[in-house]
């Protein structure tokens, strides 16, 4: 059959984006589509004739102590990583961009600073691990600078545990900022420091009136693609603590992962999953929303 | 106190903080290295042990002498490559799309495709499980490879048209005017062009499917499927915790991704960047 000229070309933009559509509507769309059915019916998968329970599951999970308390994790845990990322980030970025040391040393320094963006998750975990032990470095190096009487199990203990999974993700996740930041640095116009120098403004006026204002649009995407990244961290946590010890590293990730595989609660965990991709999808509107044009003329 | 003084002060200064600061990320990974070649027995020692007398490579050649963990290997780069060959593929025909030409629903289609990156995969892993076993791909290399261009597709297809649309239409014009096809004009012009961007999204896409640990450990089952974080993972529940295997283990691990940085970080930082942030 031969198409009409006109509509033939209508559709050739479409003939390109196929394959991506393909791929993104039956990978994305359907299992968004699954889980929130899912979360509808009780016990999925596991019963072959799922019935409808509207709201039930919702209740279930909404009621439960453990959900609480991994959306209370999550929160300490995203709020104090997205910060410290800044935080680090920033004085990385700024310490790299400095105009004061040569081109060889700046290069030198920024693969070492990069360095734990290198690594997987995974061996993150292992090594953090090796590190916190009881009888490992840290313990060790507090202890003869006299922080530390004793050797403490950071990742063994209810009080630390997540604590310590926020300090190893703060190690993982800085330097995503920090190269960005650093592009965004190097975008700003010099006049507007000449400017301000010769108005007698001192390096901190620089940093809250030139320096922050103009990497801002990057700052915000930053933080939000940080939020949604953070807001899953799976493996770290899993790796390292399990969530325990008596869910005091529990976060919303693992709760899931729990309900889903340890307690074969599919339903539950498809609720949390929907309760999650809700955060996420507001989260993803402000970030659309900073972002909109992009890779667009 | 003169300019001169005080530029030298703050260079002292820099260096210091830049030297002070670099422990953060330094020591930990040159801890792993260095235990890696100790004996197990050595690792926890209390005071720690810091040059060893034992120093050995034992651990490093009982990865390459076990079949079982070098499988991990092949099927991480077997993978990986799949992956970023599929991703390239894909994402060079999507962004000539966008960048080339008009059409209704441009704008919402390439806003869907921005926000998928803020759906976390955890999410998406119970009713993911269910469709990969539906499309009885469960512990098959095309379930994690199917996976894993789901997670790379939306960055790069991000960058590459961003990359698109900094190249003169003119260029891909020209060959048309000469009576080529579009698709001759982006094969044989537009894609030689846009190599340094080819480079950024491969790298993006290796260190994705490389680093991968969720999936990989839900959509696969057998030994022989597992890849390399879920290789290390196993070795964390085997007999008594062998550190130094899995020290090594990890070095090994890391080292691809290390080495492909340092020959591409030039393009791969400026293509993140670009994509990750409107600048």
């Amino acid at each position: 059959m031969k198409l009409p000229l006109n509509l033939k070309k209508k559709m050739e933009p479409f003939f390109y984006l196929s394959p991506a559509l393909i791929v993104m509507i039956i990978l994305i769309a359907v299992p968004i589509t699954m889980v929130i059915l899912f979360s509808f019916f009780d016990n999925v998968i596991i019963n072959k004739n799922p019935t409808f329970v509207g709201l039930a599951n919702y209740y279930d999970v909404l009621t439960d102590p453990i959900f609480f308390t991994a959306l209370k994790n999550t929160t300490f845990f995203v709020g104090i990583s997205v910060l410290a990322h800044l935080i680090l980030g920033i004085m990385f970025a700024l310490l790299l961009n400095s105009k004061y040391i040569g081109k060889k040393t700046k290069a030198l320094f920024r693969i070492i600073f990069i360095l734990p963006w290198l690594f997987t998750e995974a061996i993150i975990a292992i090594l953090w691990r090796l590190l916190l032990n009881p009888n490992g470095i840290v313990n060790y190096l507090l202890q003869i600078f006299n922080f530390l009487g004793t050797s403490i199990d950071w990742l063994g203990s209810i009080d630390l545990a997540l604590v310590s999974v926020t300090i190893i993700n703060i190690w993982s996740g800085y330097p995503f900022y920090m190269i960005s930041l650093l592009a965004g640095l190097q975008g700003i116009p010099q006049e507007l420091y000449e400017a301000s120098s010769i108005d007698g403004a001192n390096a901190m006026n620089q940093f809250f009136y030139i320096t922050i204002p103009q990497l801002k649009p990057i700052l915000l995407s930053l933080i939000t693609l940080d939020l949604v990244w953070t807001i899953q961290q799976f493996t770290l946590i899993w790796m390292t603590t399990g969530g325990g010890p008596l869910h005091a590293s529990e976060t919303l990730s693992t709760y899931i992962y729990k309900q889903a595989f340890s307690s074969f609660q599919y339903s539950k965990a498809a609720t949390t999953s929907v309760i999650v991709l809700l955060i996420c999808i507001v989260l993803a509107i402000f970030y659309a929303k900073q972002q909109k044009g992009e890779g667009l003329k | 106190m003169n300019k001169k003084k005080k530029t030298q002060r703050i260079k002292i200064l820099t260096i210091v903080l830049l030297t002070g600061g670099s422990l953060w990320p330094a020591f930990p990974v040159f801890w792993m290295v260095l235990n890696s070649f100790k004996p197990n027995n050595e690792i926890f020692a209390w005071p720690p042990i810091w040059i060893s007398e034992n120093f050995s490579l034992e651990s490093y050649f009982s990865i390459f002498t076990s079949p079982e963990k070098l499988r991990y290997f092949l099927n991480s780069y077997f993978i990986c490559g799949v992956v970023v060959l599929l991703t390239l593929f894909i994402s060079i025909l999507a962004s000539y799309a966008f960048s080339r030409f008009d059409f209704p629903g441009k704008k919402i289609i390439n806003v869907m495709i921005i926000s998928m990156q803020a759906i976390p995969p955890i999410t998406l892993l119970i009713p993911y499980l269910s469709l990969i076993v539906t499309l009885r791909l469960y512990n098959t290399y095309g379930a994690l490879i199917l996976t894993y261009l789901l997670f790379t597709l939306p960055y790069a297809i991000l960058i590459m048209t961003g990359y698109m649309n900094t190249l003169p239409k003119e260029l891909d014009e020209a060959v048309r005017i000469d009576g080529g096809t579009r698709l001759n004009a982006l094969w044989k012009v537009l894609v030689p062009s846009a190599v340094p961007g080819l480079i950024s999204v491969g790298m993006y896409t290796f260190l994705r499917a490389w680093n991968e640990y969720l999936f990989a450990l839900t959509l696969t089952k057998t030994r022989e499927m597992r890849t390399v974080p879920v290789g290390i993972s196993l070795l964390m529940g085997q007999h008594a915790y062998n550190w130094s295997e899995m020290l090594a283990m990890s070095v090994l691990g890391s080292l691809p991704v290390v080495i492909l940085f340092l020959i591409f970080q030039k393009y791969f930082i400026s293509g993140m960047t670009a994509g990750a942030v409107k600048s």
